[in-house]
């Protein structure tokens, strides 16, 4: 596939960052704000798709590396379930930062209507990260791996 | 002949379906809301999340979204295979 | 309840089965395998849609205490379960198009009657 004009490629340049960026925020505000993990996983996959029309093959193998897609996404998988075994020692996916409010981080605990606020939620915002790393990477690969086609190789 | 069949298959359950949904309760007015009650009143004490659909995705209801990660995964490395540089000589 | 009262107010569930036949009359009688695709596409839409207009209540808000006008919300697990099913399908989705797109490498086409031959 060939690249597009240099107009379109300007304005990717300008605003790959920001929808990268609101990606991010939409997977850490997620407790807080409608969206979370999967959600901002989806924006920030988006802003990959942009960068492969507006580039074309030959500059996007050398801008996204497959292989580091693919670690990231199994870190994220590895890092959900990693959570989830820390709460054994009640049950599996206890919530073990906003129950006991034993240990200070993200323990606060909101009550009726508030304006938000980041320190709550437990595991929650951990999970959403998780989750949000593995999505990414996965409509990455799996955007980079169909825009590519198959190898040359044959 | 097999067109039709499969027509008249068709239009049978569209009938059906269409009938389900108007005999359906009222667009708005569900019954049974109990348990969703519960977790709106409940879910900021209970895990601390002001987003009620983000404490059911990973916390009232955790092994759905441990079960769908992983079919993400799965899904994800059918594609890569499916995609997987081929040998000389096919297959 | 009559049949001709009740039918404006279910316009969501309508619009649900309305969805799922479209998907249907696209599984029957499409030949085409993107074709296919995108009827179970149609289908899956439909299913979400049915979810969500499962779980809404009249006059009340989005489940989420920032800022929110009342405390009157609508059910959260449809919508968490929508959530699970919307990245369900989209997996589903990439899965069957790259199949589609290894049957046209080995058939060189991808009409669905003409693939039926065994090739070795």
């Amino acid at each position: 596939m060939i690249p597009m004009s240099k107009i379109v490629r300007t304005i990717t340049n300008i605003l790959y960052v920001f929808i990268i960026g609101f990606g991010f925020y939409v997977i850490i505000h997620g407790h807080l704000t409608p969206g979370g993990g999967f959600q901002g996983g989806a924006v920030v996959a988006s802003a990959f798709a942009l960068l492969a029309v507006a580039y074309g093959r030959k500059k996007i193998v050398s801008m996204l590396n497959k292989e580091h897609l693919s670690v990231a996404e199994i870190s994220g998988l590895l890092a959900f379930i990693c959570l989830a075994f820390l709460g054994l020692g009640t049950v599996f996916f206890f919530n073990f930062l906003a129950v006991g409010r034993s240990i200070p981080v993200f323990s606060n605990t909101p009550a009726g209507i508030n304006p938000g606020d980041l320190n709550t939620a437990g595991i929650l915002p951990l999970m959403n990260i998780a989750v949000g790393v593995e999505v990414l990477s996965a409509l990455g690969v799996v955007i980079l791996t169909m825009f590519l086609g198959f190898k040359e190789g044959k | 002949m097999n067109k039709y069949v499969a027509a008249i298959a068709l239009i049978i359950v569209f009938i059906f379906m269409f009938l389900t949904a108007t005999y359906m309760h009222p667009f708005g007015e569900p019954e049974n809301q109990d348990m969703d009650q519960y977790m709106i009143e409940n879910a900021q004490n209970e895990t601390g999340a002001n987003n009620v659909v983000t404490s059911v995705v990973f916390d009232y209801r955790g092994y759905d979204t441990l079960g769908e990660a992983t079919v993400l995964f799965t899904a994800v490395m059918g594609v890569l295979v499916v995609y997987k540089k081929t040998r000389k000589g096919g297959e | 309840m009559t049949l001709e009262s009740s039918a404006i107010f279910n316009l969501p569930f309508i619009t649900v089965v309305l969805l799922i036949i479209i998907g249907m009359y696209a599984l029957m009688f499409k030949r085409n395998l993107i074709k296919i695709v995108i009827g179970l596409t149609l289908i899956e839409s439909g299913v979400n849609l049915f979810l969500i207009a499962l779980g809404y209540r009249k006059g009340c808000y989005a489940p989420i205490y920032t800022n929110a006008p009342t405390t009157a919300m609508v059910f959260p697990t449809p919508q968490a379960l929508t959530l699970t099913s919307i990245v369900i399908g989209l997996a589903v989705t990439a899965l069957m198009l790259s199949f589609a797109v290894l049957i046209y490498k080995k058939y060189g086409t991808i009409n669905a009657e003409k693939t039926r031959r065994l090739k070795g």
